[in-house]
């Protein structure tokens, strides 16, 4: 062991790896920088040629572009940020919907395609099959041309019980609004919520703790149902209304209106998402290895018990990173609403690039949103991820 | 298989009987699902074939089938795509001899497909008997293909080999020809459509990305800091942005950063778009099989005397690569579909096609439920075929099983 080997002296330039290390990286280095600095020569050379700066002065100039479909007030005199700020919030809207209700579709048809009924899992195989093998661009084009623009004239409405009316101009839902004391129900039911949350909690902690027998499930319900009778009464009676979509005249009136655009867009990526988190999910389950329900229900657990506290903490845990990459697809796969004349953050975008001519800066922030989009959903999923796995080690 | 309800009541041996029970009316909830399932088949079926049936009207399909083919590809130059067609379809009769059961049902139903459309009763001047005979000869080589696929004299590689030199053959030298040769005139991209072009943009893209996915992936786990860096920037923005963001930048904010007097085909740069987008996802792939590779294997190759190159060449990439196929397959899949967004750049690939077709006449205006739902199901096919095949090998290299 006392050898010493003066070897590094000896080592020529060539074959000694820290200094190849040092090369490859400074080469390379190199070699994207330099495409990088040609890039930019060429970029500015052009832009000094048609005179666009690249600057972000224009996001305060009027747009003069109208948006069908703003929820926050917009008219065509505001500014480009402002049309790029409602670009972004219906982004926001339509995936974060379009999240929801895959989730839920996505599990009915997942566990439908693994009961033991062979007609429910064949159909759940279909329409799995049906959304995963076609491109979604062709699906919106078959909702948006082949149902929604082939919707009756307002006259000819479509009434489906609810009443929910469809039509030309879109989807009619009737909707429950507050009155204007239904603030105070709505008080009273989140405190019911909560104040039944941290019931339970402490309840089962002392029941776990002393071991005498608290009825924290029966407790927690208690006031989950007491404090919004309480509310109902206090409000007065009638916390909400039926916002009821009545015809007058050439259009209705009332309700919830969902406009043709939005409706394919997420009846869309609901039922293609849907499909993928169907299989997700039914991977998820079929991973929880049978030994694991068996020595369960050996133990004397109910099927329920079973199912929530062996099976269903076992899956999310191989469930919840494929469902991770299925919300961001979810969301970058909104971008494709440009082709059907749904204004969100891309379209916006598309038009200011035609308005303001300013390719490069806009681009810049439409690319920049999407990617703050998807890194802040990762991280926050990843979050939660790792508790999940954590429970199980 | 298809058994319905109806088949409780014939006096049937026992058998299907004792199936129906315990698969459709095991408990009173299941025989209600089944009822309400049977109800619903039932009114989706009757619509749905109503519909097909007496309803649609299939004109914009039957009167022009070679648009949703080959485009606007000149009709005198047909057989230029015919020729592509039948070295495809010989070399996939071979590959059904080599790799047997994961190509099989497609050859076959390729075969079976092509040999209706070759008889199908269209009456259409657009199909010329030639048009008919080349479509009659598809199922004749799918079968030759085999025959010489399953002789010991050719191998996997062979198999593969061919497809690249015919493949590289087809899109650089059949389709596109050259500008001053009299038998092979220049037909510009602007012209191609159709199935054609989304074949073309998918294999090309998936084809093209994996070399530059596998030295993204490289770079991903290299001790080299700076290409770490490089390739993990490169891969999460790519990875963050939807694709259409990046057709649309290679569309038009490309031209930007070139030089003012070099300009790119149409084709080519929502090409580079896709293969720019593929390679992101191929990289990731490509890491997941290279961190499958045990930490021994490196050290025995060390041990042995290899250097880093000639271990990652010869002992890591083709032990990850061969791990990586099925993800590979689903990637293609998902790219093949991912094709229909270059309608956004103005390419007209098999969407791009439907919607000129619906404009070509106006008695076709209203009729986009059939042509899109054509293209679907042309669509739906293809991908249905490659998640089997896929399928077919998880199942053979026991991916999932460990």
């Amino acid at each position: 062991m006392t050898t010493t080997v003066r070897a590094s002296e000896k080592i020529p330039l060539w074959r000694d790896e820290r200094f190849l290390k040092l090369a490859a990286q400074i080469i390379s280095a190199a070699i994207i920088l330099g495409l990088l600095y040609w890039a930019i020569v060429n970029f500015l050379e052009i832009t000094r040629q048609r005179g666009m700066p690249l600057t972000y002065n224009f996001l305060k100039e009027p747009a003069g572009f109208p948006i069908s479909e703003s929820h926050i007030p917009y008219e065509p005199t505001m500014s480009f940020g402002r049309a790029f700020l409602v670009g972004v919030i219906n982004t926001l809207l339509v995936s974060v919907l379009g999240i929801i209700f895959s989730t839920i579709l996505g599990l009915i048809v997942g566990l439908a395609r693994l009961s033991t009924n062979w007609l429910v899992s064949r159909i759940a195989l279909a329409f799995i099959e049906f959304n995963r093998n076609i491109p979604l661009l062709v699906l919106l084009f078959l909702l948006y041309f082949g149902v929604f623009s082939k919707m009756p004239a307002v006259k000819e409405s479509i009434a489906l019980p609810g009443p929910i009316f469809m039509n030309q101009r879109g989807l009619y839902l009737s909707w429950p609004r507050l009155t204007d004391t239904g603030g105070i129900f709505l008080g009273f039911l989140l405190a019911g919520v909560v104040l039944a949350g941290i019931a339970w909690n402490v309840l089962r902690r002392i029941r776990e703790r002393a071991g005498r027998e608290t009825y924290f499930g029966w407790v927690s319900l208690a006031i989950f149902i007491f404090m919004p009778v309480i509310g109902w009464f206090i409000s007065g009676g009638s916390p909400l209304r039926l916002d009821v979509p009545v015809l007058q005249g050439f259009n209705f009136q009332g309700g919830l209106r969902l406009t043709p655009e939005f409706s394919t867009m997420l009846i869309g990526l609901t039922i293609y998402t849907a499909a993928f988190i169907a299989e997700v999910i039914r991977g998820g389950i079929l991973a929880v290895r049978k030994g694991q329900v068996e020595a369960a229900r050996a133990l004397g657990l109910r099927s329920n018990q079973v199912l929530g506290l062996i099976v269903i903490p076992q899956a999310l845990r191989v469930v919840i990173p494929p469902l991770i990459s299925q919300y961001l697809n979810l969301a970058k796969n909104s971008s494709l609403a440009l082709t059907i004349g749904f204004q969100e953050l891309f379209a916006v975008g598309k038009i200011t690039i035609n308005q303001a001519g300013r390719a490069v800066p806009v681009f810049v922030m439409v690319m920049a949103t999407y990617l703050a989009m998807s890194l802040l959903t990762s991280v926050i999923l990843n979050i939660y991820n790792r508790r999940v796995q954590f429970i199980e080690r | 298989m298809s058994v319905t309800v109806e088949t409780i009541y014939p006096p049937a041996a026992p058998g299907p009987l004792e199936w129906v029970r315990k698969n459709l009316f095991s408990d009173w909830f299941n025989a209600l699902l089944t009822i309400l399932s049977v109800g619903l088949l039932y009114f989706t079926i009757v619509a749905v074939v109503r519909w097909g049936l007496f309803t649609a009207d299939w004109r914009p399909i039957t009167v022009s089938p070679m648009l949703f083919l080959v485009g606007q590809y000149p009709r005198d130059q047909l057989w230029r795509p015919g020729i592509s067609l039948l070295a495809s379809t010989f070399l996939i009769g071979m590959s059904w001899g080599v790799w047997e059961r994961y190509v099989k049902a497609f050859a076959i139903f390729l075969g079976v497909s092509l040999g209706v459309l070759a008889v199908f009763p269209l009456d259409t001047p657009t199909i010329t008997p030639a048009i008919r005979a080349t479509f009659l000869v598809n199922p004749l080589l799918i079968y030759l293909g085999y025959r010489l696929g399953r002789s010991k004299a050719v191998s996997g590689k062979a198999v593969a080999l061919l497809w690249l030199v015919v493949s590289l053959l087809i899109t650089l030298v059949i389709l596109p020809g050259f500008r001053n040769v009299p038998g092979l005139p220049r037909v510009p991209t602007t012209v191609w459509g159709g199935l054609l072009m989304t074949l073309l943009l998918a294999v090309g893209g998936i084809v093209l990305s994996f070399p530059i996915g596998i030295l993204l992936a490289l770079g991903r786990r290299s001790s080299l800091p700076v290409v770490k860096l490089f390739s993990i920037i490169f891969i999460e923005t790519v990875r963050g942005v939807p694709l259409v963001t990046i057709l649309f930048m290679f569309s038009i904010i490309l031209a930007l950063f070139l030089p003012a007097e070099s300009r790119i085909d149409r084709v080519l740069r929502a090409l580079m778009g896709m293969v720019f987008f593929s390679a992101a996802y191929t990289a990731e792939n490509v890491r997941g099989g290279l961190q499958a590779i045990p930490e021994g294997q490196i050290e025995a190759a060390k041990a042995v005397g290899l250097n880093n190159f000639q271990i990652t060449l010869f002992i890591v990439l083709p032990q990850a690569l061969r791990l990586v196929i099925p993800a590979t397959v689903g990637q293609f899949i998902a790219l093949f579909k991912d094709t229909t967004l270059v309608v956004i750049v103005g390419i007209n690939d098999l969407l791009g096609i439907g919607n000129a077709v619906l404009n070509l006449n106006p008695e076709f205006v209203r009729l986009q439920m059939e042509v899109y739902l054509f293209i679907a199901i042309i669509f739906w096919v293809f991908c249905y075929f490659m998640s089997y095949a896929s399928l077919q090998l998880e199942k053979a290299l026991g991916v999932g099983e460990r």
